[in-house]
């Protein structure tokens, strides 16, 4: 099409707004990370200084630990386990179910965060006023504190309920964009619900549980933002991750430096994930197929 | 051949079987949702059943609590930021997407890989820098600082999902209109803009609803009370009322996420859309 420069008109305000704060941001986040700037702004470069603090800060293989327990028990349980089980269930009833039961899943993903929090706070809150520790009264057990009990369960199950809706939405389109036959010719050969599901269902899927188990592996690594409304990390560092120990190094601390230097690491240690899966799955391959089969 | 009741049935009894999973792992939402509508208008509850009805959790509402802003004021605030962002991400897209779609011009391609890659960087990594930026560009606390960076962080991406519906708009209209005697720009304006009205519609219902619930931004952009949005106030009550008044607790929450819980309704089918032709890509 002709008219180069007029692309330009279309695309400027979009550019430089992303160009302020965006690509900026990500340019001064990798110098940032040189310095040892705090509340006084000064920049101070000190080489590696904060990666060689990161090497030696005692706090930072608990966080790692949580890190790692967080991201992958939440997304085997929750963003993977949970919404294939939720899509394969719901798409085997009268869909007026189905749907009813997906647009329940989908309401905590656009619930406001700190309300969200106000609800796990509740579920498990320490006095019997609380819905676990009620359940528990109606069976004559003593209420529990479970944010000092098991702090790490309820960030993992928190997290879940938001993020299993995702990949429930992508399995879903991917089920019903199966063609029916292959579903009818199976049930004529008398196979049983789990067969259909283990021989037919599930390998055709196959290419959406790889993209969420990457995706979603991604955005919980970077995730934090309920975890900061409901326990903060604590008590003492049980529930920090990776993200949120950054985001209390530069805003609670006042380190810019080396919380810009904590971010590097997060980011690269992303990029390691994301090629590990580009590898392990061959995405490459797998890119060239349609991803979902229509008609 | 005679069948046993479970295999005459065997359909039925699975569906009936599901439905009953499907309710116990979806009652913590169901609990916890209607827990807080309840406890919103109750003095205090048995579990699930209010002991006594009141209208006293809304108190906020006409009377200031203390040491918190106005919540009129708070709640505008959120308002304008919700509507700011909106506004700004509906053009940008708009105009953005036309570009990447129809127009062929050095560097389209990179842009498109530029803006993936800037996909793959989460706003936590970059927090630090853009507090550097905000402070140089004078404006930490301040929403239109906020509205800047929301609208700039969520158009890439948002962006790249408008392309696609115009991806679906054939050729032949634009055509049609240059023939006519369109300018390129009329033809946008005129004939292609109102036939994307369904991505345009998405795209600010998605933005004003992301504008409406931004909780980190604000935490930590903003510090005085007269710039407070909704979430800033519903995280002070929660560290000053958690123990001490659920009932403001969850009619503080219920007010915030009133809007949102509308809007749902009316966006989640279109959910699916956004998601998929997101990896679709």
């Amino acid at each position: 099409m002709k008219g180069k420069g007029k692309a330009w008109i279309f695309l400027t305000p979009m550019v430089v707004l992303v160009v302020m704060f965006f690509a900026i941001p990500v340019i001064l986040t990798i110098v940032l990370s040189f310095t040892n700037m705090d509340y006084t702004f000064k920049w101070n470069f000190i080489g590696l200084g904060n990666f060689k603090d990161i090497a030696t800060d005692f706090v930072i293989p608990k966080v790692l630990l949580n890190t790692l327990i967080y991201t992958f028990t939440t997304l085997a349980l929750f963003n993977v386990g949970c919404a294939l089980l939720i899509s394969l269930l719901t798409t085997s009833m009268p869909d007026r179910w189905g749907s009813f039961f997906r647009t329940l899943w989908m309401l905590p993903r656009l619930t406001p965060s700190v309300v969200y929090g106000i609800l796990w706070l509740w579920i498990f809150d320490p006095t019997e006023h609380g819905l676990v520790n009620f359940i528990r009264a109606q069976m004559g057990m003593p209420p529990q504190d479970w944010l000092h009990q098991a702090p790490m369960v309820i960030i993992i199950v928190a997290n879940g309920f938001i993020g299993a809706s995702m990949g429930m939405l992508i399995f879903t389109a991917a089920i019903k964009a199966i063609p029916t036959d292959y579903y009818r010719a199976a049930l004529i050969d008398g196979a049983s619900w789990w067969m259909i599901t283990r021989k037919i269902t599930l390998p055709l899927i196959k290419w959406q549980l790889l993209f969420v188990t990457a995706y979603q592996t991604l955005s919980l690594l970077t995730s934090f933002e309920y975890i900061l409304i409901i326990t903060n990390g604590g008590p003492t560092f049980r529930t920090e991750v990776w993200a949120l120990y950054t985001y209390h190094m530069a805003f609670s601390n006042y380190r810019f430096g080396y919380g810009a230097a904590l971010s590097v690491i997060l980011v690269i240690l992303g990029t390691v994930f994301a090629l590990l899966y580009l590898k392990m799955f061959k995405f490459e391959d797998l890119m060239q197929k349609p991803k979902v089969e229509v008609d | 051949m005679r069948l046993s009741f479970y295999q005459r049935h065997a359909d039925k009894i699975r569906i009936f079987l599901f439905i009953l999973i499907m309710f116990a792992i979806t009652s913590p939402i169901i609990l916890s949702y209607a827990w807080l509508i309840l406890r919103s208008f109750s003095v205090d509850m048995n579990g699930f059943i209010p002991t006594k009805l009141t209208i006293k959790n809304w108190r906020f509402l006409w009377s200031e609590i203390k040491g918190y802003p106005n919540i009129w004021k708070t709640t505008f605030n959120t308002a304008f930021v919700a509507v700011m962002v909106m506004l700004l991400e509906m053009i940008m897209t708009s105009m953005g997407g036309y570009a990447l779609s129809r127009f062929d011009f050095p560097g389209r391609t990179s842009m498109m890989k530029f803006i993936l890659v800037l996909h793959a960087f989460p706003s936590v990594s970059l927090m630090v820098a853009i507090y550097y930026v905000l402070k140089y560009l004078n404006m930490l606390d301040n929403l239109w600082g906020i509205i800047l960076l929301k609208a700039a962080l969520e158009t890439p991406w948002a962006t790249w999902v408008m392309k696609g519906f115009y991806d679906g708009i054939p050729w032949e209209m634009e055509w049609a209109g240059l023939v006519d005697g369109y300018s390129r720009f009329q033809v946008w304006r005129k004939i292609i803009l109102p036939l994307v009205k369904p991505g345009v519609a998405v795209t600010a219902v998605f933005a004003f609803l992301s504008g409406w619930s931004e909780f980190i931004f604000i935490n930590t952009f903003i510090f005085s009370q007269e710039f407070w949005t909704l979430s800033k106030y519903v995280k002070a009550t929660i560290g000053d009322f958690r123990f001490a008044d659920y009932g403001l607790l969850s009619a503080v929450g219920v007010f915030y996420a009133l809007p949102t819980i509308i809007l749902f309704f009316f966006v989640s089918k279109y959910m699916i859309k956004l998601t998929i032709g997101g990896v679709k890509g």
